[in-house]
């Protein structure tokens, strides 16, 4: 096609960014353009450039970056690491004067709870926003510090939050400020203006209006937006013959197939976890992934926590692969191959007696004698309680197996009770995978003109046998990429647009209960993106009009079903709550389940393979912190301990260790893996007790290319051995050492197997985490203080000297190991409200992981065949009597009159031995320099109420003191008391299950007095009289008698 | 005191020297029954019986010395640990009270040690008046030669009420001296 | 207290005729002296300077490390969280250990007035004073802001009006190590000052004479001198013997005081300077093995002091053997479960080869010297002390980093591997300690002149003291 010359006209609204556009283009003329793109298409690595200069790697450039950067000189004992990536990240825009891009937004912001005219320097304002994850809503607060939001918080009055939150969105303000996030408009790798951009689109676009669009495709995410649909549906309009596609790699439609072809309509199914007492949970991991898993999290464990009196609770099963949060937590856990799965279905919907399923169904290998016995126990227990029971099946199970559930629910008495049925929120829902292959089928019959993808990344992402890269390439028309990265498939894209982080966005969404929820920006787009709905709007020749105009038009002509049109006064209200409060789509009564159906799924089910004891399972599944890849490029997820594994910085394939024996290979060995289908890829093996025998467990989001400079690299892709019959996995694959060995960098367990028996025996016999079944627990309320514990409630107060007081406040701290899921949002959380630096790769490896909250994991019982997983958040206990004060030559580290164990980071002059002494190892010490402190994207995301600590020095958790002292100090000026659960630490707030209870221990009306009170309450190590001032609820499972033995 | 003095005969004193201790040791004895009282004797290594003699078995003043520093650095050393931990700028370190003398001693010992050595070792430098760049018995240049190697030196100096050149040399002579020479002052 | 003068000047017999003597018979003052001062005035053999070349260019390594260290931080090293200590701390103990025997063999033996100390401990005390400069060193490095804790750690007035903590056996460290470091050169100075004075006497140079003569401050070998000179002498003596005990129980207080099993033990003190004195030997040995056959000082340096030496490496490392059994031996019958866990991480634990090598080389090795046989070889008593050397830097890796790397909750538990930075660190010290024996054995005395001349038959005088 045709060169464009590179523009000088400047029409972005992003005023001082400019300058280096024109810049870059410039001197554009003078370089040699076809050698950069070469380098582009061929350079390894990073595919991100800020200007051509550092393309060609023009000798100045390269001056500049060493005078920036001198420390680059051979800082890492092992040369290359993810730091030095991130802070390379900072070379292209420690130059780009950025701060000039971040004044305050133009538009009306209404904040949360204080009004603008309170706008005070060092006082964070909050404004109430969402984030979409597959288009769907939770709601957020974000803190806000002179117009920058720092930090990520849970909307109270949001249905899908209720103050609460999870890893990804906690981290989601790390990605705004991504250095790495496309800058500018490209063509073809070169940089172009929005301008050209819709001077071509525009073009091309006329060319379409005789032909009714036949030849437009629009490929985006699913959609939940109000106003993205109305725009759409306007497209639609002007052009009849348009297409719309929807890609996802995280979404499968079988559930909703399943609902459509068991109850006749497209419905979707949302659960009441508060009133469910017995759950079963297959292949799922609803606490933690998922739309609503804040809210299914907080429901769950709102009937979790026992007391003396009110000693009733759930009871959760869960069969699973791979071990995973919920099934962490689950009163039984069952290892089960994928495959078994939906047999294990079909036995319990006949021990239930489902119509449609035959009493006695098939023998199968898959289920040996322990299993059934499992399932029928199951079966009774949630007979048991119609009415309060509920099955949860995993996104990734077969469509068959979604009917048998529907069937059970209905049996059950579930439906309308546990398990509410919705119409779709999806605007125009249909089965992604399809809809993609239909897109790549007009492409490869070269029927489109016109593609624009938008915020989906197919080429990374799509199963390997869509090829979607080559089609891509070989097809003609024009191709516009639109999404935050230029990545893998903006490299097959003529043009691509930088897009706005919601962060940055007007807009709308649904929440997982059909809320209507608010995203509104917290800063003016850092890098010109735009929103889909400004694109949309080009695409109808309004280019002018900016996101928030087509927002306000949405909720001003009652566009949308959700409300009638709104005054300007009504959507005040609306941005200020973040949401339209009762928007939620009410349930519909559903038709019976028809026998027919249910009877099809049956046999399905029967025509599955069947694989035997020996074959080797793949089991493809979304990375836990990274998800399908999207967040890749995020160093806050990939530095954070995956749940279990507590892997960082690496996918790998997952093993139990009989199955790993019996494939002879060792942890961190690489293996080949070569699916029926044919496709290969490499990757180290973990060895993972509680994983299920003959199942290799791959996760996706790995080996990314164009990522960015966190992401690129790192892992592998899973993606190539997917296909569009089996994306989740195969049910039969052969593994081959390749000989390779490759470091893996984890926070426990050192890849060795006995390693990971040792820490779970030892804990056991310490009594780190003490546990209980509930008949135990009733029958004795002070087990967690026994004869059997390393403490026999021994008294520690005792003590030679009077020791100090504490008048006015006392902190104090209580962690609910009950409600605890071990989902990591409190370690992002933490992270993100102080300022703590992410150290690479090599630098987790040596051990030096700079979290201030780490979550212990414990493995119980046999470690081939675990009882169970036991996840324990360690923060600074801040003990009365802390070891590590006495030790410190300088006093760098002292006793504050309210109980904190101050860490004063001026004084420290780095001995580590406090950190040594400490009984808890919660201190973490700056081994180098690991705060980055060029970059200038980081500087702004960084919370000025916290010292950025610098090499040298020790750190640790210090019960948010920062937001103590905020709330202390002005309660002092009022002179009333701080009241209780006004001061809530960033843990606690992040925390979507209320694990995590902080206060003041002097009021005795205060929630961690109650806490404490509970007789479940028992220090950790209370024996060394170190008197913590962070206590543990100690854990009561709530076995089935029936299957207890 | 053994400071170089001016005095009528012109010399500092008389040296002589001798084949061994023994021999100077008997010298020593001679020269104090004569009634010579400004003598000094010297010798390669310490002779305990030359210095008693020569000292008129007067003790040393350096244990008293070192006793004074000793006491001085104990108090020294706990008043600086309980004033800086409870006077000046007291914490709450670790729960544990502010005057925790328990954790003080080993400060307290050091310091002790410390002032009570120094005090001993400078103290010997005062009384013995070094450093003392200059003394006349260097002029003897047989002294240079031997006096840090095989040689006994006894020394009358001019300074004594007895002294006289002529009879003093004589006398020496007389207590079997191997050579004797004037000092230069 | 003027006992032990008096003794110098009555040498008694030497036990059994068979028995070896301290000084080869038929020595004059004149002929020590010479002997003694030949090894500075006579011409160096070629191994020297080359020997001295490559332990410069140890000194030159650890320039370099330490300037890597300062400009890139602790994370060039293997420490990590939980293993806060590594190779800092080990080898500071290791050099302190060390810095044991030259004031144990000056003050203590010459209190038990052991005559055979007379030739080493001009010797041992330069090994001392060499030793914990070395060891010096890593208190201050290990820091991660050296800068700072290189005055931070002192008590001054200063504009944030606080203090150090004197609670922290750190603190401890920083007044015991530099009180030992300050008594011992005081000690070593005076002790040279006589000697300084006869090398003043000897040398033909101006400038040498000019050197050693304001050193030696104008001695004059007076009889008022000496008279103060042994008083002062025997009371430094009396002050470093309990000095001595203090500073390695001070540091094993570092971690006696500790929470962390395997540190928190009453044990540590005695055991600690017993491993002192054991690593001191051992040392002295090494380096006097050597230098005696070198520089010919079979003379002053007997079969005797061989002997001796080795009795004494025998039993420190009898005592320190037996603090091995009774750590045992209170973990288990304590019934802590993280005393007893630590002791079987120990013995079964990742690191069980190094607990290994320390039996092997602190405990096995040493028992050939219950035999006059193996005391009497030169060859074997040579090899011994090397065993011991590398056995007691075993030991403080046992102690500091095995203890460190599983203590309390598991799921905090870790690894210690050494980087070459670490090695680079270690081998500098021991070239700057190497280097500056060089020095010291080429310009100052290495055996006591004076008091070796008070073992001669010349130094006895009949009819002495009397009051």
């Amino acid at each position: 096609m045709t060169e464009l010359a590179p523009s000088r006209t400047d029409s972005s609204p992003a005023g001082d960014c400019h300058a280096e556009w024109k810049k870059g283009g410039a001197e554009a003329t003078g370089l040699d353009l076809a050698a950069a793109r070469e380098k582009l298409a061929t350079r390894r690595g990073p595919a991100y450039w800020r200007s051509l200069e550092e393309l060609s790697e023009a000798p100045e450039f390269g001056e500049l970056l060493d005078r920036e950067f001198p420390r680059f000189a051979a800082e890492w004992p092992d040369g290359v690491s993810r730091r030095n990536f991130l802070q390379l990240a900072a070379a292209s825009l420690g130059l780009a004067g950025l701060t000039a891009c971040t004044r305050q937004p133009i538009e009306k912001i209404v904040p949360w709870l204080k009004q603008p005219e309170q706008v005070l320097p060092g006082k964070p304002l909050h404004f109430a926003t969402s984030m979409t994850l597959s288009g769907v809503a939770i709601g957020l607060l974000v803190e806000s510090h002179g117009g920058r939001p720092t930090k990520i918080e849970g909307n109270p009055d949001h249905p899908a939050s209720l103050g609460g939150t999870d890893a990804v969105s906690q981290a989601s303000v790390l990605g705004l400020y991504d250095p790495d996030r496309s800058q500018h408009a490209a063509r073809l790798g070169r940089i172009g203006s929005w301008n050209d951009f819709s001077n071509e689109l525009a073009a091309a676009l006329r060319a379409q209006d005789a032909l009714g669009g036949s030849g437009l495709r629009l490929l985006t995410g699913p959609t939940t937006s109000p106003t993205e649909a109305r725009l759409i549906g306007e497209l639609r309009s002007r052009f009849p013959q348009a297409q719309w596609h929807r890609w996802d790699p995280l979404a499968d439609a079988g559930r909703r197939h399943a609902l459509a072809a068991a109850l006749g309509v497209p419905l979707e199914a949302r659960f009441d976890l508060a009133s469910a007492d017995v759950i079963l949970a297959l292949e799922s991991d609803f606490l933690t992934s998922g739309p609503g898993a804040v809210r299914y999290a907080h429901d769950f464990a709102s009937r979790r926590r026992v007391a003396e009196g009110s000693a009733a609770m759930n009871r959760l099963y869960a069969a699973e692969s791979s071990p995973s949060p919920t099934g962490s937590v689950a009163d039984h856990r069952l290892r089960l191959r994928p495959s078994a799965i939906p047999r294990a279905v079909q036995a319990l919907a006949a021990h239930l007696g489902v119509a449609g399923v035959s009493a006695s169904p098939p023998e199968s290998p898959a289920l040996d004698e322990a299993t059934a016995r499992w399932i029928a126990a199951v079966a009774t227990d949630l007979a048991a309680h119609p009415g309060r029971a509920l099955v949860v099946a995993g996104e990734t199970l077969p469509a068959a197996v979604h009917v048998l559930v529907a069937a059970i629910h209905e049996k059950l008495g579930a439906s309308g009770a546990t398990v509410l049925y919705t119409a779709p929120l999806e605007a125009e829902p249909v089965d992604p995978l399809a809809s993609l292959a239909e897109l790549l089928a007009d492409l490869q019959a070269g029927k489109v003109d016109l593609l624009l993808i938008s915020g989906v990344n197919p080429v990374y992402d799509a199963p390997a046998d869509l090829e979607v890269a080559r089609i891509l390439r070989e097809s003609r028309g024009h191709r516009f990429h639109h999404g935050l990265y230029d990545d893998e498939t903006a490299e097959y894209c003529h043009w691509h647009l930088p897009a706005a982080h919601y962060l940055e966005s007007w807009g709308d969404a649904r929440a997982y209960d059909g809320t209507a929820s608010l995203v509104q920006p917290l800063i003016e787009p850092l890098y010109s993106g735009k929103t889909l709905s400004e694109i949309l709007a080009a695409m109808l020749g309004r280019g002018g009009e900016s996101a928030y105009d087509l927002l306000r038009e949405t909720w001003a002509s009652g566009h949308t079903a959700l409300s009638a049109a709104l005054s300007d006064d009504a959507f005040r209200k609306l941005l200020h709550d973040g949401l339209s409060a009762g928007s939620a789509t009410p349930a519909t009564v559903p038709a019976l389940v028809s026998v027919t159906a249910v009877a099809a799924a049956a046999s399905a089910i029967a025509a599955l393979p069947a694989p035997s004891e020996n074959d080797l399972e793949l089991a493809l599944r979304p990375d836990p912190s990274v998800l399908d890849g999207r967040f890749a490029n995020n160093g806050w997820l990939q530095e954070l301990p995956k749940p279990i594994t507590k892997l960082t910085w690496d996918n790998a394939v997952l093993l139990s260790p009989r199955t790993a024996e019996r494939l002879g290979v060792h942890g961190e060995q690489v293996v080949e893996i070569t699916t029926t289908e044919g496709r290969k890829a490499s990757g180290p093996v973990w060895i993972l007790p509680g994983q299920a025998d003959g199942v290799a467990t791959v996760h996706l989001g790995y080996g990314r290319t164009r990522a960015g400079k966190v992401a690129n690299e790192i892992g592998f892709s899973a993606y190539v051995l997917q296909t569009a019959s089996s994306r989740w996995g195969s049910t039969s694959i052969t593994v081959r050492k390749t000989g390779d060995q490759v470091k893996l960098a984890t926070t426990q367990g050192h890849h060795a197997i006995d390693w990971m028996r040792e820490e779970s025996e030892q804990a056991a016999v310490r009594a780190v985490v003490r546990q209980a079944s509930l008949a135990e627990y009733r029958a004795n309320p002070n087990f967690a203080h026994g004869e059997g514990h390393a403490a026999g409630g021994l008294d520690t107060s005792v003590s030679f000297h009077p020791g100090f007081e504490y008048k006015g406040y006392a902190w104090g701290m209580a962690i609910d190991l009950n409600s605890c899921t071990g989902c990591n949002a409190c370690v992002v959380a933490c992270q993100a409200e102080n300022n703590i630096p992410v150290v690479g790769k090599d630098q987790v490896a040596r051990g030096r992981e700079m979290h201030w909250i780490r979550i212990d994991r414990y493995f119980q019982g046999d470690i081939d065949a675990p009882a169970g997983i036991a996840s324990q958040p360690i923060v600074c206990m801040q003990c009365e009597q802390a070891p590590c004060e006495v030790v410190c030559p300088v006093a760098a580290t002292t006793h504050s009159t309210e109980g904190l164990n101050d860490m004063v980071y001026n004084r420290c002059v780095g001995t580590r031995y406090c950190a040594n002494n400490c009984p808890y190892k919660v201190r973490r010490f700056n081994f180098l320099l690991y705060q980055d402190w060029e970059t200038e994207q980081f500087k702004l995301q960084r919370n000025p109420d916290v010292t950025v600590r610098s090499r040298g020095v020790m750190e640790k958790c210090t019960y948010c003191v920062q937001r103590i002292n905020r709330v202390r100090l002005a309660a002092d000026r009022d002179q009333v008391q701080v009241a209780d659960g006004e001061i809530r630490t960033a843990c606690q707030q992040a925390c979507p299950t209320r694990a995590i209870h902080f206060g003041n221990l002097n009021d005795v009306s205060s929630d961690v007095v109650a806490m404490k009170k509970n007789s479940r309450n028992y220090s950790l190590l209370e024996e060394l009289g170190t008197r913590p001032r962070t206590t543990y609820l100690a854990m009561v499972k709530n076995p089935n008698p029936e299957l207890a033995a | 005191m053994n400071a170089p003095m001016s005095s009528p005969s012109g010399v500092y004193g008389v040296l002589a020297e001798y084949g061994s201790a023994q021999q100077l040791l008997e010298a020593v004895r001679e020269a104090r029954r004569a009634g010579y009282r400004a003598l000094d004797a010297f010798t390669p290594f310490p002779v305990e019986a030359i210095s008693e003699e020569v000292c008129d078995h007067h003790h040393s003043k350096v244990p008293l010395i070192c006793l004074a520093g000793g006491v001085i650095g104990c108090l020294a050393g706990f008043a600086l640990a309980y004033w800086t931990s409870v006077v000046d700028y007291p914490m709450n370190i670790g729960g544990k009270p502010y005057n925790s003398w328990p954790a003080f001693i080993p400060v307290i010992f050091e310091c002790t040690v410390l002032f009570a050595s120094f005090s001993a070792g400078i103290g010997m430098m005062v009384l013995n008046g070094l450093p003392q760049p200059y003394h006349p018995v260097f002029n003897v240049e047989s002294f240079r030669r031997k006096a840090s190697r095989d040689g006994y030196f006894l020394c009358l100096e001019a300074a004594d009420a007895r002294f006289d050149r002529s009879a003093t040399r004589n006398f020496l002579v007389g207590t079997g001296a191997l050579e004797v020479s004037d000092v230069e002052p | 207290m003027s006992l032990a003068p008096a003794d110098h000047l009555i040498p008694k017999p030497f036990g059994t005729p068979s028995e070896v003597p301290v000084i080869a018979p038929g020595h004059s003052p004149a002929s020590v002296t010479d002997k003694i001062s030949s090894v500075v005035f006579g011409r160096m053999p070629l191994w020297f300077y080359a020997g001295m070349a490559v332990m410069f260019g140890g000194v030159m390594m650890l320039l370099a490390a330490l300037t890597k260290l300062v400009f890139v931080g602790i994370g060039i090293w293997g420490n990590n969280n939980p293993v806060g200590w590594g190779f800092d701390i080990i080898n500071f103990v290791w050099w302190i250990g060390i810095g044991h025997a030259g004031t144990l063999i000056s003050a203590i033996l010459l209190l038990l007035n052991q005559e055979w100390r007379t030739s080493i401990n001009r010797f041992a005390e330069a090994m001392t004073l060499f030793a914990v400069a070395c060891a010096l060193i890593f208190p201050l490095f290990h820091t991660g802001r050296p800068w700072l804790a290189i005055y931070w750690l002192l008590p001054y007035p200063n504009t944030m009006a606080i203090w150090p903590n004197f609670r922290s056996p750190l603190i401890w460290d920083v007044f015991a190590v530099s009180t030992y470091g300050a008594v011992s050169l005081l000690f070593w100075f005076i002790g040279l000052l006589p000697d300084l004075a006869s090398f003043r006497d000897r040398t033909k140079k101006a400038w040498q004479k000019r050197t050693y003569g304001a050193l030696s401050m104008g001695w004059r070998g007076s009889a008022r001198h000496w008279h103060n000179y042994e008083s002062a002498y025997l009371l430094l003596a009396g002050l470093s013997t309990p000095l001595v005990l203090s500073v390695h129980s001070v540091v094993s207080f570092d971690f006696a005081v500790g929470q962390v099993p395997g540190w928190h033990a009453t044990i540590f003190p005695p055991y600690f300077v017993a491993g002192a004195v054991f690593a001191g030997f051992a040392m002295v040995l090494t380096l006097m093995i050597p230098l005696r056959k070198f520089f010919g000082l079979q003379d002053f340096i007997t079969m005797k002091h061989m002997d001796n030496m080795g009795k004494v490496m025998l039993v420190t490392g009898l005592i320190v053997g037996y603090g091995y059994l009774v750590e045992i031996f209170t973990a288990w019958y304590s019934g802590n479960i993280y005393e007893w866990y630590m002791m079987r991480n120990r013995v079964f634990g990742p690191y069980r080869w190094i607990w290994m090598s320390l039996i092997l080389c602190n405990v096995l090795a040493i028992q050939p010297l219950w035999f006059a046989r193996a005391r009497k070889s030169i060859a074997a008593l040579w090899i011994i002390s090397m065993f011991v050397n590398f056995g007691m830097w075993f030991e403080r890796f046992v102690i500091i980093p095995t203890s460190l790397h599983r203590d309390f909750l598991p799921g905090s538990w870790g690894m210690y591997y050494p980087t070459r930075w670490d090695f680079a660190t270690f081998f500098g010290t021991i070239g700057l300690f190497m280097a500056l024996m060089f020095l010291f054995v080429r310009v100052l005395p290495s055996i006591a002149m004076f008091e070796m001349k008070t073992l001669t038959t010349d130094a006895r005088v009949k009819g002495g003291s009397h009051g």
